[in-house]
């Protein structure tokens, strides 16, 4: 029940899923994976499939050790994102357990 | 996959949502009391005003920005709703609750909040002085300010209709227009005159902080017409009962994503969390749009014969979902029919395929009234009255809210259009009928309130 969910007590604190939408290509992953690493995210888990004709990789990451805001955080993943010619997003794990979970 | 509870397709539904479809937050509206701020002078009154708003809201801005990116989510408004102003300015004049209005406008404009809702009095059964010293004062409040917004209450189920108010604000309204006329009668955009007005609804012009409120509190209206018609459209040619279920489910997404914000934001805000409003609300963006989910529904335009019944369906059934979605659904929470706001609307009213009469017929099944329409400039005072008159007795009858909200464009005739930019979008001046209703309006008095039972 949203009354009982956990509220994001601080911009560091959760989880988060980061979405990459685009064409398959070497050096994706790396490349956001070192975008992630440089701020101290954590990788919880990767997932990667073709789901309505796009490549998309889903990850979930740790924002506990995160040593940037939540908005540095976006935006190097968007400037990272546009070299690789690949759409990022990144949005806190509430949103979809909100919208998609009982 | 040890941590990834979601399938990519729900993931990339949320985010086609947003992307795609318009998803957002309308609004999140921070709901003020004023009651502490009362003073014996004016002075101290607009000090006590402005110092509150301002350290209530001060961080509105900054938390909405930071919940909107972390969510991706948009979050459109964000604005004030404060305690009517007739609660609180005792025995003030004209040209002190002008004051009043002006330093409304100043906070709204330091904690940068888009509007500020309350410049208000509630009538429905008689006015008092300083009742009537704001109707007095609301075309000149509304013309010196910009962000400041104005209803008054002119009706209810339990008292009856007060005609002299209507009869005063079809006075108001014009004079509204006038003071305004030089920017499209803009003024009359931030003016709703209520039947059954409700104490806690995020969205303006309308919004107010009611007296039964607590101190303060963070209500949420959502939008998502949208996300609506894409899920119908997808459907394509199914039974009532399959639509209304699609309906219902999506209006569940929306909202919860709705009190999933104002919760947030309630928390960082330390505020206690009050109402997810789950109206359907369009903007003049192409797709979101409440018009074209009811011509999806099968009619050739919004405003022909099945309009009403559609209209009905899917007010009813984003309620259904809506409530299931949230503990505590409040504010309008329906669907609005505005017609400046929605593209498909003004196609419809361009085409000439929806009349005023329509309209009126359409607000008997949904949130909220005649709403954003504009209306030729030379229309009498007493018609207007009369209009307003006839959307409070549908809401009085109908035990709902509802409202008026005309521009009756100065100079402006049928066809000729006005552009208010932004939200509040552009429309036609339709016309209205130009036969008397002068007689009925000058009677006065006071509609009794109906019978609660033999309810046919």
């Amino acid at each position: 029940m949203p009354n009982q969910a956990p509220q994001p007590s601080g911009p560091q604190a959760g989880r988060a899923i980061l979405t990459i939408i685009g064409s398959d290509r070497v050096g994706i992953i790396a490349g956001i994976a070192n975008v992630l690493a440089d701020a101290n995210v954590n990788i919880l888990d990767i997932s990667q499939s073709v789901i309505r004709e796009f490549f998309t990789m889903i990850m979930m990451v740790d924002l506990a050790g995160a040593a940037v805001s939540f908005h540095e955080l976006s935006e190097r993943l968007a400037r990272k994102g546009a070299e690789l010619s690949v759409r990022v997003e990144i949005q806190r794990e509430e949103i979809f357990k909100a919208m998609h979970r009982i | 996959m040890r941590h990834l509870n979601f399938s990519g397709e729900e993931i990339l539904e949320t985010i086609d949502m947003v992307r795609t479809e318009q998803l957002d937050v309308r609004t999140i509206t921070v709901g003020i009391s004023l009651l502490d701020c009362v003073s014996d002078s004016c002075e101290g009154l607009c000090g006590n005003v402005y110092d509150k708003v301002e350290r209530v809201a001060r961080d509105l801005r900054r938390v909405s920005a930071d919940i909107s990116e972390e969510f991706g989510l948009p979050i459109i408004n964000n604005r004030i709703a404060v305690t009517p102003v007739a609660l609180i300015a005792g025995r003030s004049g004209p040209l002190e609750l002008l004051r009043i209005a002006e330093t409304l406008d100043r906070a709204a404009h330091a904690v940068n909040v888009d509007f500020i809702g309350g410049f208000s009095a509630q009538v429905e059964k008689g006015m008092t002085q300083i009742d009537a010293n704001l109707f007095a004062a609301i075309p000149e409040a509304l013309a010196a300010t910009q962000r400041v917004c104005a209803s008054v209450n002119v009706g209810s189920t339990r008292a009856g209709l007060n005609m002299d108010a209507i009869a005063a604000m079809g006075r108001i309204v014009k004079q509204t227009a006038a003071l305004t006329a030089n920017a499209n009668s803009i003024g009359c955009a931030k003016l709703v005159v209520f039947c059954n007005a409700v104490e806690d609804n995020p969205f303006m012009a309308g919004a107010f902080h009611g007296a039964s409120e607590p101190e303060c509190t963070v209500n949420v209206g959502v939008s998502g017409p949208g996300v609506v018609l894409r899920a119908i459209k997808a459907a394509g040619d199914v039974d009532f009962g399959t639509l209304a279920s699609i309906i219902r489910r999506t209006a569940f997404k929306i909202t919860r994503a709705g009190e999933l914000v104002g919760r947030t934001a309630a928390a960082r805000l330390g505020l206690p969390f009050g109402i997810v409003d789950l109206s359907l609300a369009p903007t003049p963006a192409e797709g979101d749009s409440v018009a074209r989910i009811l011509e999806e529904i099968g009619l050739d335009s919004v405003g022909t014969h099945g309009s009403t019944a559609a209209l009905a369906l899917l007010n009813d059934a984003v309620k259904k979902g809506g409530a299931m979605a949230s503990s505590y659904v409040g504010g309008l929470s329906g669907a609005f029919i505005p017609l400046s706001e929605d593209a498909g609307m003004i196609e419809a009213a361009e085409r000439g395929a929806i009349t005023i009469d329509k309209l009126e017929a359409m607000t008997a099944v949904c949130s909220v009234g005649l709403d954003m329409i504009a209306i030729p400039g030379d229309t009498p005072a007493e018609t207007i009255a009369a209009i307003i008159a006839d959307e409070a007795a549908i809401g009085m009858i109908n035990k709902k809210t509802t409202a008026v909200r005309l521009i009756p464009a100065v100079g402006k005739r049928v066809g000729d259009w006005v552009d208010f930019g932004g939200l509040l979008g552009r429309a036609p001046v339709i016309a209205v009928n130009t036969r008397s209703s002068s007689r009925l309006i000058a009677r006065g008095g006071r509609i009794p309130s109906p019978l609660q039972a033999l309810i046919n």
